[in-house]
């Protein structure tokens, strides 16, 4: 009884907090700012507690399983929420639904933590779902902004449309192996056609989670209308959730697949990097433009993940780490200035660097970091990701994606170039950073500048990977 | 072992501290600062080379190369890596003491000389800058590291060629030295290429043991691959010796050398004189073992060293600014050294070359340091390079008068001063296994007592010029370095040389014959009494003696139109044949490719945005779409 509590931790501390809130809230009135600063508070005990007592086994006979991998996994998913959670400070500080926001928050992680430890088809089903419908919640969350009602709407059909294709494979798969836990697909697949279908709708269900091209179309449109902080949970944990489990299921579950789904992986890589940086290029609305070119970034992913090695997976999962840090630098920043100002379009920044000169840095960092440009981390973290890669010796896959880090430097290196070069008329005002922000923000900082150096990161993450 | 490391560490650090605070901190004090650490630096090489070879170094009677330092730097594979480390051998630990001596004289001088200058502090951190990198260098371990080393040292240099900035002419001299000598580095990358592919190794030590044993798989690997007819062997020694001879300034690589003397004289003495300049022949005895395993690189060596010896004493006749004619001297010097180097061993194992050429390297570096020191004090007071502006200075400058002397009779090779010794062990070594080239430098023996000596009288006799000098000879930190290398010039001959350095290692006794020394002796003088004849009072003949030589004397005068040469090629061919047509193709053909890329993928860009139409039923049909085009593909056609 013990091992279960220990085993199952982290998704314990999570619940725990869901429901302390919940009692919270239904006793007396606080502030939003006591909120607030206790929310952020449980979260940084949350993120603190997932390094404690770390203990790997398998539960409920075989529908939940856990390992150094995986709590690793969940760790870096709550760095991302903290960081997430005190970036939207600002926005959430005069908000009238903090308690809700959190909880909804809260309860699409648990469902994230229990996809990837999922050790069984319906498990991942029902993580999955946990992690979707909650999200949709919250990105109504702009309760006045029409936009963000359609972006709700748009999400929860996309999802449910996913959901059903994910389900019918899911089925398919039960169809044709007889088996539902991940060793007995492993064991039972046989590459008949059938499986083969089942897969592809498998794999559409993840596509669309990840925004892969095709099944990616929602996300402009959801994001745009979103508030900031949903976006960046949306692009960063939710995306990352879905590629911690997408590598070991494509690794050990379809291992006899491979021939297949790597020739498939090839092709989506191709068309979500090129589609991804072709939509980037004329985006004026900058979190439209950051969604677009997360698109691409997981285009990148699949190139590290078509590396079937050991080296693949732990690139995906290193890629990640650095991508929470990049993406949420710069999405810290624009997240901030839109609460405080409203202004999102790219144009506004010009000439951003004069009134803001720290918001300026780091949102350069970051954009330099999403570009990978060395010495920051992103370059390492795709740098590893095309290295894994070329270990296949697909050298076409590697300089169609090496020829796109060309392109997409460009789009990064415009908005650098209009913060600090470009003139403005009516520049965005000098703002002032609250604490948790601008903590929040020197975080995503400190992991651009030091996880690229400190090569034990990298180490300890390629000494986890998942073996092929 | 930590003091060993602190030699070159010491300068290192003095670097970091006089460039990042000099400026603020140390505007006065950075000379005596950089003053101190080298003459630690130089006491620690002292105390080194008397260790090593009165006792560490020695190992029954063999002195032995040691590595006594060692970091594993960049590991590439279980067996190459890139190390970091320190090796001591004869000839490193004898480079050790000329480098921090030399040095350390510089850094005296330059006290006096330097003294008021607007970026004081900044040249003293170039000096130490230099200092490491050219310790550094000598105590290499391994192939890289000298790589390392020897780009460091041309940065160093480039920025003390440079160090007048303002003044045109430096700046050019600096950017022709470094991109000459940058062109031969390449040839000496390939080089280090070629020897570590196929030896396995980068490490001097394994190297050499690898490619100088002809039975070793590698030694077979390396001679049995050819290209273009030679050997891999050949060709990687000829390599490596090119970019030894971009530094030393052999033939045809030496015409950075006279544009040089634009930096401050005292750096010319450090640089040009002592250390850089032999770093190529330091390079090739280096690997001396497996030059001497190879008769075709020998040879290479030993025409282009004797070549250069006699082709820079004939342009140093006609030179009349005294900087420049020290550089040519110098040159021919290097050539000495280089073709004593090239000269194949005795039968009985025993290379009299390679002991020769590090002798007179040793000697050479203490009365050429002195030569350009003197130089600077000349200039120092005269305040002009030219020839012609001098004459009369011996009672005006009495020390540097005779300072300049010794050296001047050391370098022509008079007995009993250290040029002497040296020079008759190159020309035994050669008399012994190449009469022509003995005879070539027997003849530029000649030649080099001439024009030092034509330097010499035209400097301190002929007609007094009247100049109203406001100081006097220059301060003690000045004359002070001419006395103790004067010093060092009159008794370093007397070191029995062979006891210590010798190619394997093994003390040979040195024999100086009588009756062999009184040709080359007999020869010098004649130059000397030629020299003094002509120039020490004010007459017609030299110029009579031009017109003669007529068209011999314009282009010896002119530097044999070598300068002219390479701008041709440079300009004319190069430029045209090659620049202009990349320049055309860089910008129609890449531009033009780039452009059309950038529009297309513009209108791209907007043709695809209208798929996002905002329309969930449409989403919702492309990601059906998706899911059969997989399908079809996968199911049916890419099975």
């Amino acid at each position: 009884m013990n091992d279960l509590f220990i085993i199952l931790k982290q998704e314990l501390v999570l619940t725990v907090i869901i429901f302390l809130l919940l009692t919270l809230k239904i006793g007396k009135e606080r502030s939003n700012m006591a909120w607030l600063n206790l929310v952020n508070v449980l979260l940084a005990i949350n993120f603190l507690g997932g390094f404690f007592f770390p203990q790997t086994g398998v539960l409920f006979s075989g529908m939940y399983h856990t390992s150094d991998l995986i709590i690793l996994e969940k760790n870096i998913l709550n760095l991302g929420t903290l960081i997430i959670s005190m970036q939207s400070y600002n926005w959430l500080k005069d908000h009238k639904h903090v308690v809700e926001f959190y909880i909804l928050l809260l309860s699409t992680l648990l469902g994230m933590f229990f996809m990837i430890s999922a050790g069984n088809l319906l498990m991942l089903y029902l993580g999955l779902e946990l992690s979707t419908i909650p999200l949709a919640a919250i990105a109504n969350f702009d309760l006045e902004k029409r936009k963000s009602s359609e972006a709700a709407m748009k999400l929860i059909i996309s999802s449910a449309f996913s959901s059903g294709m994910l389900l019918f494979g899911i089925s398919l798969v039960y169809g044709t192996t007889g088996a539902i836990s991940f060793e007995g697909i492993a064991a039972a697949v046989n590459g008949q056609p059938l499986q083969i279908f089942a897969f592809i709708l498998l794999l559409a269900g993840f596509g669309f989670k990840i925004s892969a091209v095709p099944f990616h179309l929602w996300t402009a449109d959801v994001y745009e209308g979103a508030p900031v902080a949903v976006t960046s949970y949306l692009s960063v944990i939710s995306k990352g959730a879905i590629l911690f489990v997408l590598v070991p299921v494509l690794y050990t579950v379809f291992k006899p697949l491979a021939g297949n789904w790597y020739n498939m992986l090839f092709l989506l890589s191709v068309v979500t990097i090129i589609i991804g940086n072709l939509f980037a290029i004329r985006q004026d609305n900058f979190k439209r433009f950051l969604a677009f070119s997360s698109i691409a970034q997981v285009g990148f992913i699949l190139v590290g993940i078509t590396g079937s090695s050991q080296a693949g997976s732990s690139s995906v999962v290193y890629f990640v780490l650095i991508y929470i840090f990049s993406n949420l630098a710069a999405f810290g920043v624009v997240s901030f200035v839109s609460a405080t100002t409203g202004r999102e379009r790219i144009s506004d920044y010009r000439g951003f660097h004069k009134t803001n000169p720290v918001l300026a840095w780091v949102l350069a960092i970051g954009l330099f970091s999403l570009a990978g440009v060395p010495p920051t981390a992103g370059f390492f973290g795709k740098f590893f990701l095309l290295l894994a890669g070329a270990g296949k010796g697909n050298y076409v896959l590697v300089t169609i994606a090496a020829l796109n880090m060309i392109i997409s430097l460009y789009y990064y290196l415009r908005i650098v170039k209009a913060i600090f070069m470009d003139a403005n008329e009516q520049p965005i005002e000098p703002l002032t950073v609250p604490a948790f922000p601008k903590l929040a923000l020197y975080i995503c900082i400190a992991g651009i500048v030091f996880t690229g150096f400190v090569t034990y990161v990298h180490e300890y993450i390629q000494s986890l990977g998942t073996a092929f | 072992m930590l003091l060993l490391a602190l030699i070159p560490l010491l300068p290192l650090a003095c670097f970091v501290v006089l460039g990042l605070f000099g400026k603020k901190y140390f505007s006065q004090s950075a000379g005596w600062l950089g003053t101190l650490v080298l003459a630690t630096s130089a006491i620690l090489s002292l105390y080194t080379a008397f260790n090593y070879f009165s006792d560490s170094g020695k190992d029954n009677g063999v002195y032995q190369a040691i590595v006594p330092v060692q970091l594993n730097w960049l590991p590439f594979t279980s067996d190459l890596s890139i190390n970091l480390g320190i090796l001591l051998d004869p000839i490193s630990v004898m480079m050790l003491v000329v480098v921090t001596v030399v040095s350390l004289m510089v850094h005296i001088f330059s006290l006096g000389y330097m003294k008021g200058e607007e970026r004081f502090a900044t040249y003293y951190a170039f000096l130490s800058l230099f200092t490491f990198s050219m310790l550094g260098l000598v105590l290499s371990s391994n192939i890289f590291q000298i790589y390392i080393f020897w780009e460091l040292v041309g940065v160093s240099s480039f920025l003390l060629i440079g160090f007048y900035f303002n003044k045109a002419t430096a700046v050019a001299a600096s950017k022709k030295a470094f991109i000459v000598t940058r062109f031969a580095d390449f040839g000496f990358l390939i080089g280090i290429l070629v020897l570590s592919y196929y030896s396995n190794t980068l490490d001097f030590k394994t190297l050499i043991e690898r490619l100088s044993d002809p039975a070793s798989a590698q030694s077979q690997a390396i001679g049995a691959a050819s290209f273009l007819g030679a050997s891999a062997l050949t060709w990687a020694l000829a390599l490596v010796f090119m970019g030894g001879a971009g530094k030393s300034a052999m033939f045809p690589l030496h015409i950075w050398l006279p544009d040089a003397m634009e930096g401050p004289t005292p750096v010319s003495a450090l640089i040009h004189a002592a250390t850089m300049v032999v770093a190529g022949v330091y390079l090739v005895a280096r690997l001396f073992p497996v030059f001497s395993t190879n008769e075709s690189a020998l040879m290479l060596i030993r025409y282009i060293g004797i070549f250069s010896a006699f082709f820079a004493a004939i342009i140093a006749c006609t030179q009349t600014d005294i900087k420049r004619v020290l550089a040519y001297s110098t040159m021919s010097q290097i050539g000495y050294m280089m073709f004593a180097l090239g000269l194949i061993p005795a039968t009985d194992g025993h290379a009299a070359g390679f002991t020769a050429s590090m002798f007179h390297l040793f000697t050479h570096a203490f009365f050429k340091s002195l030569l350009f020191l003197g130089a600077g004090a000349i200039i120092h007071y005269i305040h002009s390079n030219e020839m012609r502006d001098m004459g009369g200075l011996r009672k005006l400058m009495p020390v540097t008068h005779i300072s300049f002397l010794i050296a001047c009779l050391a370098i022509a090779g008079i007995w009993p001063f250290a040029g002497f010794f040296s020079k008759e062990e190159i020309l035994h070594a050669a008399y012994q296994s190449d009469k022509p080239i003995y005879f070539i430098a027997l003849i530029t023996g000649g030649i080099t007592a001439f024009y030092m000596f034509r330097l010499y009288f035209n400097i301190f006799w002929g007609h007094e010029q009247k100049h109203s000098h406001a100081h006097g000879e220059g301060p003690l930190s000045m004359k002070l370095p001419l006395i103790l290398l004067a010093i060092l010039s009159l008794v370093a001959g007397f070191i029995p040389f062979s006891h210590y350095v010798t190619a394997d290692g093994r003390p040979v006794e040195s024999h100086l014959d009588l009756l062999f020394s009184i040709a080359p002796l007999l020869i010098a003088v004649t130059g000397i009494l030629l020299a003094g004849w002509l120039y020490k009072k004010a007459n017609d003949k030299p110029a009579r003696l031009a017109a003669t030589l007529g068209g011999l004397y314009q282009s010896a005068y002119k530097k044999f139109y070598i300068d002219e040469i390479y701008l041709f090629l440079t300009k004319n061919i190069l430029f045209n044949l090659v620049g202009r047509p990349a320049a055309w193709f860089d910008r129609h053909i890449v531009d033009g490719t780039m452009n059309w890329l950038a529009s297309t993928t513009g209108k791209l860009s907007v043709r695809i945005k209208g798929l996002q139409s905002g329309q969930v039923q449409s989403y919702a049909l492309y990601f059906f779409g998706g899911i059969a085009a997989l399908g079809v593909i996968f199911i049916y056609l890419w099975k």
